[in-house]
């Protein structure tokens, strides 16, 4: 297969300020420089895949806007406006929410402690309302994985897909507006996977903008609507999913190649 | 993933009787240790579980007791506080000698307990806000606090403690010693607090994993520095319920209070990794420590041998635990 016609590396994207804008970041570990001046950008209703090899640097950039560390420099735009997201809390305000990749969950505590971890459901005096914690927890699972039933327990003792669903239930519980979902279905199986991936298509009907984050282009590229491409802390490009083969983004993973640039021995190597 | 055994309610109902014993017993060694030292206790001695002897028992625990609370706040939040043993004096010797000033009782005590949460909130920031290990923070506060307190009277104790001020520490409503009394109350507020409020849910959360629940949107830093505020504060209660019991402010009380607190929180199975664990676990450990040494007094063992046994007891139980958590979990 050959490239006959250019492809412009950013499409055009709908009219309107971005839903949720990182513009220019920089965020460096000492010595490492983990993202080097990185632009993306997310639209409501809209999936935007966001792709690279491991160590690339998308969840140091991601983690920028769910406020679990801030940029060295850059900015942060929600509906165009600039915002200050300094921890968790001012992003979850914003109707931010993330599955972390590391699930980012309190072990020793059960399932709907941890949905509720930090907005916790208290009766008129004031005492943690346990039941309507629950039965919240109960309804949200419902629908995300009705086979879920270990609620009493530490979800320590969960299985990695349960554990998992613990996660999404936290980021869907709280009507987010962006919803950031790093490495999703890592721990999953085929059908937990297929679970995942119904929700996703379910959360953009609704208008959620997500950002859908994974090391491998296959888990994404279906449900994506635009990709943005990571390599080596740098953004190598973004490409509207129809544009594009998934060659094509392979490409720009591993050789930070632009789509147009893809030659014949190229696809050839990739395949290799 | 491990694949623990998980007891299946109708297997349990067929298993026999050995075995639930034994199943209860590796799941709560603390409880069964303990009714086994009050069944030992009572056969050496018929007067062990004399109504005299048993609040005698309570007495003996309660400051300690009280410290040790304390104790468990901190390290629930995987932290440790070495100061207490310090801070106490320190209590003890304000509200002595704002006594001695002729401050009224209750003025003199809310004092004493300012003292002790403003050194738990200076040591509780520090170690929020840096990820210097509270172990080194509290060890400098340790021995700079018994510093100031040796400093206020230049070491000399100070005698003459209003009524009111030796009813709290040597009083007693009918036959039940009012320190006890404080004891238990404050153990039913701590645990009230850990249970049922947002705060005692966020130290759960932080002593289990500080980065999740930080992500979760946790303070973890005003978490962390509660704790000590708390353990602090207490630490200080103890301290004045000590000079009203004694009847005498001395500058070099409480010295090594901190490791028998240590002690019986990790006895009364709280993890020293912090999120597990809780205080009704240290109330009864407190509690069997004195048994304990009850126990070698009425057998009229010396009190150097009752250190011997007391620290075997701790390692023996804490070691008990480790070989559970272990059973429960193979691969670990
Ligand atoms: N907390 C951290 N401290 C130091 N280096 C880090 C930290 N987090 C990430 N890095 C480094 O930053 C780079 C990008 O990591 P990351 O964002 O996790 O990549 P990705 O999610 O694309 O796999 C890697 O080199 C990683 O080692
Ligand atoms: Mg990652």
């Amino acid at each position: 297969m050959t490239i006959e016609m250019q492809v412009p590396a950013l499409a055009p994207t709908p009219a309107g300020p971005p839903l949720a804008e990182l513009r220019n970041i920089y965020v460096a570990f000492g010595g490492v420089h983990a993202v080097e001046d990185v632009t993306v950008d997310l639209h409501a209703g809209e999936v935007v895949g966001l792709v690279g090899g491991n160590g690339a640097g998308k969840s140091t950039l991601i983690r920028v806007l769910s406020g679990a560390h801030t940029a060295d420099s850059g900015e942060v735009l929600i509906n165009g406006q600039r915002v200050e997201i300094r921890n968790p809390r001012d992003a979850k305000a914003l109707g931010i929410e993330t599955i972390y990749q590391t699930l980012a969950l309190a072990d020793n505590i059960d399932a709907a402690g941890n949905v509720f971890l930090g907005r916790e459901l208290q009766s008129r005096l004031g005492s943690l309302d346990d039941a309507a914690m629950e039965s919240a927890t109960r309804n949200v699972m419902g629908r995300l994985n009705p086979r879920f039933r270990n609620f009493k327990t530490p979800v320590k003792s969960l299985s990695g897909g349960q554990r998992q669903s613990v996660a999404i239930a936290r980021a869907v519980h709280f009507n987010a507006k962006i919803l950031i979902m790093d490495e999703p279905t890592a721990a999953l199986g085929p059908a937990e996977t297929a679970q995942v991936r119904e929700l996703v298509m379910q959360l953009k009907a609704e208008g959620i903008g997500i950002f859908l984050i994974s090391h491998d282009i296959h888990d994404v590229y279906d449900l994506s609507d635009r990709i943005s491409v990571m390599l080596q802390g740098k953004l190598v490009g973004t490409v509207r999913k129809e544009r594009v083969t998934k060659d094509e983004v392979l490409a720009m993973i591993i050789m930070g190649k632009q789509p147009g640039d893809v030659t014949q021995s190229d696809l050839e190597e990739l395949h290799g | 993933m491990t694949a623990t055994q998980k007891t299946i309610p109708g297997e349990a109902a067929k298993a026999p009787v050995w075995r639930t014993v034994a199943n209860q017993f590796l799941s709560r060694p603390l409880i069964v240790i303990f009714v086994l030292s009050i069944v030992v206790a009572s056969l050496i001695s018929p007067a062990f579980l004399s109504t005299r002897n048993v609040f005698n028992l309570l007495q003996q625990s309660s400051i300690i007791g009280i410290i040790s609370i304390g104790m468990t706040f901190v390290i629930l939040a995987a932290g440790i506080d070495l100061s207490v043993g310090s801070v106490a004096a320190l209590g003890g010797m304000i509200v002595a000698i704002l006594c001695q000033d002729q401050w009224p009782v209750a003025l003199a005590i809310v004092a004493a307990l300012a003292a002790g949460a403003l050194l738990g909130l200076a040591m509780g920031s520090i170690v929020a806000l840096t990820s210097v290990p509270s172990f080194v923070i509290t060890l400098g506060g340790l021995v700079a606090i018994r510093g100031l307190t040796l400093l206020l009277t230049d070491g000399r104790p100070v005698f003459g403690v209003p009524e009111e001020l030796k009813f709290l520490g040597a009083g007693f409503i009918g036959p039940v010693p009012v320190v006890g009394i404080i004891f238990i109350l404050v153990t039913i507020a701590a645990a009230v607090f850990l249970r049922l409020t947002r705060a005692g849910r966020y130290l759960y959360a932080v002593g289990g994993n500080a980065d999740a629940a930080r992500l979760s949107g946790v303070p973890v830093m005003a978490v962390v520095a509660m704790t000590f505020v708390v353990c602090s504060t207490l630490a200080a209660f103890g301290g004045v319920l000590l000079t009203a019991w004694l009847e005498v402010g001395q500058p070099t009380a409480s010295a090594g209070a901190e490791l028998t607190a240590i002690a019986a929180v990790v006895l009364g199975g709280t993890s020293l990794f912090g999120g597990k664990g809780g205080v009704f676990g240290t109330f009864v450990a407190v509690i069997l420590l004195s048994i304990l040494s009850n126990i070698l007094n009425l057998a009229g063992v010396s009190p150097y041998f009752q250190q011997i046994t007391t620290g075997l007891v701790l390692v023996g139980t804490v070691l008990l635990n480790w070989f559970i958590a272990r059973r429960a979990a193979p691969m670990a």
